[in-house]
């Protein structure tokens, strides 16, 4: 009996759990974009000439090809975070590109072509400085890593060190450079800061030292900002101060020969660091005798060296950004330079003589909502005719890549910007214009001023509106039906957005660590608006509030994003409309102290704007908007507005009142000593959670009442003892308005990263165990007890009774990256946990599996109740997974939105990639299925109701029969 | 039987509730305090217990009673306090009747140090309830004291019972004389790891169930012997079902 009961219990388990995707859902509901990071270095693929690879790498350490043709990626390798995956140099020969990775630590060896790992070597340790490729004769058979200490000199076939030197006088000399021109000479380039330049030259065959010189430079603080090798071996630097060039030759001269630049007829822009530009196309040749000179912001200049003079070719002014390509034999200068406001013009110049080249002209538009150009990649490749054509790849400041080949045709753009997501938001598309003139003409303002007559004539009107719209709408679907299924595409575009039947499809709004912001539609992942904020500072955090939802028509939706800098405090606010992207007219106020607190309040102005209030360091409060509605609505309210500030250096909390007159009162204060533990996360509800279960029917029919205090804060703090011994993990339950310590647990033995989700009347948090060395997760449940308090409303100032705390823990056989809760619009839908996991994976966990009252011996009541008898383990099982194999890369995030349907709800997960689907917790119970079928039931309603007519009809006659008898 | 179970479940409620609430009994030492904790077992020391009523609600703490704090292995607290003076009493009355805030404060202190200036820390701990709630309850409150891991106090906070303000006057000056003050000191509770070690007893206690169990033992033939009959039965029934059919495809 109790082996059925089991077999029950787990056939129950699996079918309400189980919902992996379909083959033929694969991509319906979902997308998922594949991004890199900002570029760093990039190579275009030059060793066959119909190569259409570039290859990128990046500052979030991805090393990635792509299709030049249409911006996808080929394949993409994705190294650790920080610095031990840092890419410090990428040089590239035929189909090998070799990678310098984490300071030194590593040399790699890729093949090009399908991305396949060639030979990984470990270095000697030691920070990087350099590294070039080695020829000789045409034939580039080494690579040398310039160290701080050492040079090292390796096989490109295999990697294997063919000799490693350590530099002389390492201690005083900083070796920065390393060069060769393939002459079977190495030369190590290091300086004695406003001393001396150290050079060393190594025979390429056994490391021996051949020459070794030092020359007089008292002016020179760094040789990689300042100087280049150009021709025959000359170094060549350029001083700021005495304004001229300094020249040596490697080979012989020990005396560096000055040139003023007065002497050349140019002038330095006052207060620019001049910078040379210079190229070498072939590591077994000598870098080309020609090189640009930047002497200004917008100013550079091509110059030569010829016999031993220097010679000025062409001077570029206005020119953002120059650039050397070489293709075949010939060597060309793209040049960028303004033309007008939105646009500017690229041209290539023959490098020898600074010629232009003809027809060579490209228009690039520049957005007007993105950043300016900031590097140039430029892929050159010659015509069947011999003459030099190109495409160009341009970076700018918004991390934006845009491809474009001759005239000005854009072939891709890239934004990758969004791999590094800081906070989004999904906000509901707005009505038609149809739906939107019938709202308009319910309005309230509307009946009022209108008499009988004209709201008559207004009725008749948006009816023959949505007569027409719908004749429309016939039509296009007839239209379509003709075409094949393949042509027909809905392009999703900003003017014919609307929202859809279930509000399943929204407008995300992504906001960036670079300052861009993006309005993507959630549906096919399209980018719809974006829009670029300069001057962010770097240490920025950002907050991203609904002002205004779509509801409120025709007001426009309001989005407010509070940008802070996280050193100084000071913080601006950018006011735009989500759905546009446009910034809105609404100006923000300014904010002239550092702000310590923002918080939006139900509150809403006559505009149905809600109300956001700001607190500065001076605990003063002002409001946005502060019409004079709103500060009444303020000033009324003032005495129930309460918030909390959270200063973890010194683990204070504090609570506070608003006064009528917009200042604060200080009410609570916890502190939990630093020096003890530190608060590493606060975590309140979410705001538009919806919970539509007061309590849970036990096994005998009676109610256990939830714990909902709205205002409860989970704050979580780790040890500042790290002994594996004496570490634990704290867990703090607050009341937020009255500072009332609800729960306060400790789990000892255990270290963080602590992953919190707080939701309902649960707290669930997960934390790694170093007693046992694995990843565990505990749940906290509050309830009531049988009967509620006060059941009407819950007010924190009036709840005397603690509620009763249950927990629970489980072993979690991974380590995760985050956790969310999925949210639906009434909260009758059963909860999931999504857990975003190191592998890429986001696994959708039943909240089932972590509740506290799941037993330990099973009884007759828990089994009424439905729980699952507790197991220590939570096991993943790879139907959970609700991305299949679409693997995220380094998820950071989730975020989950409620849709129009009870049973759905919307996922956004984003790291290095952005992944977006939909989860149905109890799976579509409000939903028909696609395979429902419609003929079968529609055929029986209409046999059911014939036979009923000819039953009646019948019945009739009988009677009638009967009543003549 | 089910109101056995009923009986255990309740029981297995209430323990928890009181383990929750009487963390007087919880083991508060850090591991490497125990021989300080030893100590001072026995000498408690006091602390004042400050609360602050005005009109303005601009805090004006003033001495309500003191506080005797006991660490140990056991932490525990006493409070003596005074009575309300007839102008307090008004005064409560008067920030009650302009709904303001009756604010209690405690200093910051290290309950496990030795000596009295280690205790000590600067800052204080406060909490707040409405006036009217303190007036409406005739001053019988609930203080409770919050210490961390290692002893320090991070958190005071004061209800009352009942806790709602219904407006209803209070006639009886005597009734706002003393305070009626239920007082506990809380140390944080262990929280719970993964239960394996009874997970896995039980778990062998159902395979050794199993073993005992002599239907379980029984051969495959002897488990499933209807089940093959049954089969036999049907194949043989289909069989004898066959040659007639067989015959009239021949005939055809």
């Amino acid at each position: 009996m109790a082996k059925l009961i089991l077999l029950c219990l787990k056939f129950i388990i699996l079918s309400s759990a189980v919902e992996a995707v379909f083959e033929d859902q694969v991509g319906k509901f979902d997308w998922r974009q594949e991004y890199v990071g900002k570029v760093r270095f990039s190579h275009f693929d030059t060793h066959v000439q119909s190569s259409k690879k570039v290859l990128l790498a990046t500052e979030n350490n991805v090393f990635a090809a792509l299709n030049t043709r249409t911006g996808e990626l080929f394949w993409r390798h994705v190294d650790k975070t920080g610095p031990e995956g840092n890419i410090d140099a990428l040089l590239q020969h035929g189909q090998d590109v070799v990678l310098v990775v984490g300071n030194g630590r590593l040399l790699r060896s890729w093949e090009i072509n399908v991305g396949g790992l060639n030979w990984e070597i470990v270095l000697d340790s030691g920070s990087f400085q350099s590294a070039c490729l080695v020829g000789q004769q045409d034939n580039v058979k080494h690579v040398a890593v310039l160290k701080k200490t050492v040079i090292s000199f390796h096989y490109l076939s295999n990697g294997h060190q063919k000799w490693i030197e350590n530099l002389p006088e390492s201690e005083t000399v900083d070796y920065q450079s390393v060069y060769s021109d393939g002459n079977g000479e190495v030369y190590a380039l290091g300086i004695v800061p406003h001393s001396h330049i150290a050079i060393v030259a190594y025979s390429v065959e056994d490391g021996e030292i051949i020459k070794q010189m030092s020359v007089e430079a008292a002016w020179l603080s760094n040789i990689q900002a300042s100087c280049v090798v150009i021709s025959q071996g000359m170094l060549t630097c350029v001083d700021p101060l005495t304004v001229s060039l300094y020249m040596l030759d490697l080979h012989t001269e020990s005396q560096m020969t000055q040139i003023p630049l007065q002497s050349l007829g140019l002038e330095v822009a006052p207060g620019f660091h001049p910078v040379l530009v210079s190229t070498q196309p072939n590591p077994g040749r000598q870098p080309l005798s020609e090189f640009f000179l930047q002497l200004g912001p917008d100013y550079y200049q091509l110059l030569q060296l010829n016999n031993g003079q220097i010679v000025t070719l062409r001077d570029f002014k206005p020119a953002m950004l120059v650039s050397f390509a070489t293709t075949g034999e010939k060597t060309v200068a793209a040049v960028m330079s303004p033309k007008n406001k939105t646009a500017s013009s690229l041209n290539l110049f023959s490098a020898e003589t600074g010629r232009r080249l003809l027809d060579t002209t490209l228009i690039f538009n520049m957005d007007p909502y993105g950043g300016k150009p900031e590097k140039l990649h430029v892929q050159a490749f010659l015509k069947k005719d011999d003459s030099v054509g190109y495409r160009v790849m341009v970076q700018t400041e918004d991390h934006t890549l845009t491809f474009i080949q001759q005239p000005g045709r854009v072939m891709w753009t890239r934004e990758e910007a969004l791999s590094d997501v800081v906070t989004m938001e999904m906000v509901d598309l707005p009505l038609t214009g149809t739906q939107a003139e019938l709202e308009g003409e319910f309005g309230k303002k509307a009946a009022i001023q209108d008499g009988l007559m004209s709201m008559v004539l207004k009725r008749l009107s948006s009816q023959l509106i949505l007569l027409q719209a719908w004749i429309a709408h016939l039509w296009k679907l007839f239209y379509d039906a003709r075409k094949p299924r393949s042509q027909v595409k809905n392009e999703v575009t900003i003017e014919n957005l609307s929202r859809d039947e279930f509000n399943l499809q929204k407008m995300m709004v992504m906001v960036t660590a670079s300052g861009k912001l993006f309005g993507i539609d959630s549906k096919t992942g399209s980018i719809l608006w974006r829009h670029y904020l300069d001057n962010i500072p770097s240490n920025a955090a950002f907050k991203l509030m609904v002002q205004r939802t779509t509801a409120h028509f025709p007001h426009p939706p309001q989005c407010t994003l509070l940008i802070k800098d996280k050193d100084t405090g000071l913080a601006t606010l950018h006011v735009f409309n989500p759905i546009f992207g446009k910034k809105s007219h609404v100006s923000p106020p300014a904010l002239p102290q550092p702000i310590l607190q923002s918080l939006m309040l139900p509150l809403m102005d006559q505009d149905y704007a809600k109300v956001l209030l700001l607190v500065d360091d001076q605990y003063k409060v002002s409001a946005f908007p502060s019409t004079k509605n709103v500060l009444q609505q303020l000033q009324e309210m003032a005495s129930s507005i309460f918030f909390y500030l959270v200063d973890s250096t010194q683990g204070r909390l504090s609570g506070y009142r608003l006064r009528t007159d917009l200042s604060t009162e200080l009410i609570w204060e916890v502190v939990i000593p630093a020096e003890v533990q530190k608060i590493v996360s606060v975590k309140g509800k979410r705001p538009n959670e919806h919970v539509h279960s007061q309590g849970r029917v036990m096994g005998d029919r009676s109610v256990l009442y939830k714990y909902l205090n709205p205002n409860l804060l989970a704050v979580v703090t780790e040890s500042t003892d790290l002994h594996q011994e004496r570490s634990f993990v704290g867990i703090l339950l607050i009341d937020g308005v009255t500072g009332r310590i609800i729960h306060e647990a400790v789990q000892r033995k255990a270290r963080g990263p602590v992953h919190v989700v707080h939701s309902e009347n649960w707290v669930v948090y997960e934390y790694w165990s170093t007693k046992s060395r694995r990843n565990e997760f505990s749940v906290i449940e509050l309830y009531e007890g049988m009967e509620l308090y006060n059941s009407t409303v819950f007010s924190s100032l009036d709840r005397p009774h603690a509620p009763q705390v249950l927990q629970q823990s489980y072993i979690f056989p991974s380590y995760i990256s985050t956790l969310e809760a999925t949210l639906t619009e009434k909260g009758i839908t059963s909860r999931h946990l999504l857990i975003g996991l190191p592998s890429g994976g986001i696994l959708s966990l039943p909240k089932m599996f972590l509740d506290p009252r799941r037993p330990e011996i099973v009884s007759e009541q828990s089994r009424e109740e439905n729980l699952i008898p507790y197991a220590p383990e939570l096991l993943i099982r790879t139907e959970w997974f609700i991305n299949y194999n679409q693997t995220v890369s380094r998820v950071r995030g989730i975020y989950t939105a409620p849709s129009g349907l009870e049973s759905t709800c919307l996922v956004v997960a984003y790291g290095l990639d952005i992944y977006q689907t939909r989860v149905y917790p109890s799976k579509q119970f409000d939903v028909l299925k696609d395979d429902y079928d419609y003929m079968l039931i529609s055929s029986v309603l209409f046999a059911l109701f014939f036979a009923t007519m000819i039953s009646k009809r019948l019945a009739e006659v009988k009677l009638l029969n009967r009543a003549w008898r | 039987v089910k109101m056995a179970r009923l009986l255990q479940f309740k029981i297995a409620v209430v323990s928890t509730v009181l383990f929750v609430v009487c963390t007087n009994l919880v083991c508060c030492n850090n591991g490497r305090r125990v021989g300080d904790a030893m100590d001072t077992e026995f000498s408690g020391f006091s602390v004042p217990l400050e609360h602050s009523f005005e009109v303005d609600d601009v805090a004006k703490f003033k001495v309500r009673g003191a506080l005797v704090l006991k660490a140990g292995r056991e932490h525990s607290v006493s409070l003596t306090q005074n009575q309300l003076s007839e102008e307090d009493r008004a005064k409560l009355k008067e920030v009650a009747a302009v709904d303001g805030l009756y604010r209690i404060r405690v200093p910051r202190v290290f309950l496990q140090a030795d000596r009295q200036t280690e205790r000590q820390m600067d800052g204080y701990l406060t909490a707040f309830v409405r006036a009217c709630a303190m007036v409406e309850s005739h001053l019988s409150d609930v203080i409770a004291l919050y210490s961390d891991v290692s002893g320090y106090l991070i958190g005071v906070s004061i209800v009352t019972l009942p806790g709602a303000c219904r407006g209803t006057e209070v006639e009886d000056e005597v009734d706002l004389e003393v305070f009626n003050t239920t007082l506990s000191i809380m140390a944080p509770v262990n929280a719970p790891g993964p239960e394996t070690a009874l997970f896995l007893e039980r778990m062998e206690q159902e395979t050794e169930k199993k073993g005992k169990n002599p239907q379980e033992q029984k051969s495959f033939f002897a488990k499933y012997w209807y089940l093959i009959l049954g089969g036999a039965i049907f194949l043989m029934a289909t069989n004898s079902a066959q040659p007639p059919a067989g015959g009239e495809g021949e005939q055809s």
